[in-house]
């Protein structure tokens, strides 16, 4: 007996309908590596996803290539969050389908998939190595020394590695996110999910957050699909941006065209509402 | 009072506390297990472990007493007075215990199980290395009432001729005559001996807070807040763990006190 819920990534309605409209694609940004040449490393095909009588997701289609960054914005609840918790198999889709290298999103697919939450929900009862550490060991079946090495690396490259033994309740919010950032990292996810990972922190130490996102951007070969409020940050690691509003995508694009010249009055009015 | 007859309230202490361990330990591995079922993800699992909580809950100690002790036989099996006993407080006791897994279990707030989700942990993983450490602390208080409770309610075993505390007062009572005086000292054992428990399974609660990084007595916050809208707003609200009082009756009290979960977990599915 194993209590608790389904593995969500078990099961989901098969549908075979023709391909989607490939998402728009950046054309100057650089090309993606290359082991995914014509297939989008992420792809949501025809995704709908209801609550009740709400319709969240109206049909979505999302392709994300290799090593691109994404940014998802639009109204609070337009549905951004849900296309993440979908991603990381949280919630399932009514209908549609979801693939990762083509493949359907399944229990192995989703270990290249790691995710950020806005609230951090780091581990409590573990300390700040220990969050680190505990699922490359037990999932990944790392050696205990080598994931300990690995996570006092990627603490240090946070600006975390003096509080190795700290608790996460003697943390301040930067810091616990700036944990859960390494926390993720240390899976090697090939897709990290950022859902307003700044959004419950205190102004002053947003940008510490934020400065260790763009070394991720700019270091790394990491896919990055993420919903933020900031859009200074938006603007500094994107190659497309993607508006959402109604349930579905409204417009995307380059982060410059969209921000400077939307097409559509929506866009507009949502850009000039947060700015 | 004779020697002896102090002797006699002694050994009835002492198979007082062999009850209250036995039943105890039968109490927690059932609790743990049809707590835990009650979560499962299958619904036939769920259904089961229901049908035996309420069952359970719903039936006296004493009757089922009396039922393993004098109708088992009927049946085949013969079981000592001191097995039966266990077994009737045991699978009582259980049954309300189980409540306080679930209800600490689905305290724990939702965001964990997320967050060992995002890490892949399979949902035995998720179970015991993210939720049940968080949980453990919290059903440490109302499984101390539920001992406390058990402890007494071990008084309803004199009835199968079982020789402890109540059952050797009785006998002292009949060869004295002095009522007053053997019930006086009863009280008292069974008082010291509910206040060794309180104590120890105070010292455990503050060991078990600290090992999760909480200090005792402060109430629970959740470590993380649910972002509005991302999740059920029904299953953020906590559980209702213990709040049962130590004060049930003791030989007459036919039913398992009041102690174990009050109110049953409030909230949304946890599928
Ligand atoms: N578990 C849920 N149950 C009911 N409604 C939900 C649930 N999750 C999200 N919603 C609803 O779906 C819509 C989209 O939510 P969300 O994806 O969180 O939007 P965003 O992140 O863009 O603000 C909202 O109207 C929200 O209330
Ligand atoms: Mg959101």
């Amino acid at each position: 007996m194993v209590p608790e819920t389904p593995d969500p990534a078990a099961e989901r309605p098969d549908d075979a309908s023709p391909k989607a409209d490939p998402a728009p694609e950046r054309p100057d940004s650089p090309e993606p590596s290359g082991d995914s040449v014509g297939t989008p490393l992420v792809r949501f095909e025809k995704v709908c996803k209801r609550f009740g009588d709400t319709v969240v997701l109206d049909r979505l289609d999302l392709d994300v290539e290799a090593g691109r960054h994404v940014t998802l914005i639009g109204p609070s609840g337009s549905g951004k969050t849900t296309i993440l918790r979908l991603l990381m198999t949280l919630t399932q889709p009514d209908e549609g389908r979801i693939l990762i290298d083509g493949a359907p999103l399944d229990a192995r697919a989703r270990k290249t998939i790691g995710m950020v939450f806005q609230q951090f929900n780091l581990f409590p009862h573990m300390r700040v190595l220990r969050n680190v550490t505990e699922a490359p060991v037990h999932v990944l079946g790392m050696d205990k020394d080598e994931a300990a090495e690995r996570a006092k690396g990627l603490l240090e490259m946070v600006g975390l590695g003096d509080k190795l033994d700290a608790r996460p309740s003697q943390l301040s919010g930067g810091q616990q996110q700036r944990v859960a950032i390494a926390r993720a990292l240390a899976m090697r996810p090939r897709v990290l999910l950022l859902d307003e990972v700044t959004s419950a922190l205190d102004p002053e130490l947003v940008a510490g957050v934020l400065d260790v996102l763009r070394d991720i951007a700019r270091g790394t070969d990491i896919t990055m699909v993420c919903v933020t409020h900031e859009m200074n940050f938006a603007r500094d690691i994107s190659d497309l941006v993607v508006m959402f509003d109604g349930g579905r995508v409204v417009e995307s694009g380059p982060p410059e065209a969209l921000f400077h010249s939307p097409r559509h009055e929506r866009t507009r009015e949502f850009l000039s509402a947060v700015r | 009072m004779t020697t002896g007859l102090y002797e006699l309230l002694l050994r009835g202490l002492w198979l007082t506390v062999q009850l209250t361990v036995f039943s105890a330990v039968l109490a927690a591995a059932v609790a743990f297990l049809a707590g835990l079922a009650r979560l499962s993800r299958r619904w036939i699992v769920r259904f089961v472990a229901g049908v035996y909580v309420e069952f359970f809950r719903g039936t006296s100690a004493l009757v089922l007493m009396f039922w393993l002790f004098f109708a088992l036989p009927l049946l085949g099996w013969q079981l000592a007075a001191l097995w039966a006993g266990t077994l009737a407080l045991g699978l009582s006791y259980g049954a309300y215990g189980s409540e306080i897994v679930r209800g600490a279990l689905r305290a724990v707030p939702p965001a964990q199980r997320e967050a060992a989700i995002a890490l892949s942990f399979t949902p035995a993983q998720r179970m015991l290395r993210v939720l049940l450490p968080q949980a453990l602390p919290e059903m440490v208080p109302p499984f101390a009432n539920l001992l406390v409770e058990l402890l007494k309610g071990t008084a309803l075993a004199s009835v199968l001729g079982i020789g402890e505390l109540a059952f050797s007062a009785q006998l002292v009572r009949l060869a004295t005559g002095d009522s007053a005086q053997v019930y006086a000292i009863i009280l008292v054992m069974y008082f010291v001996v509910a206040f060794v428990i309180t104590r120890a399974m105070r010292l455990l609660e503050r060991r078990a807070k600290a090992s999760v990084g909480r200090a005792p007595g402060r109430s629970r916050g959740r470590p993380t807040r649910v972002p509005p809208g991302a999740i059920d707003p029904a299953v953020g609200a906590t559980a209702t763990v213990g709040g049962g009082t130590a004060g049930g009756g003791t030989a007459g009290g036919a039913s398992p006190g009041t102690a174990a979960a009050g109110g049953t977990a409030t909230g949304g599915d946890v599928a």
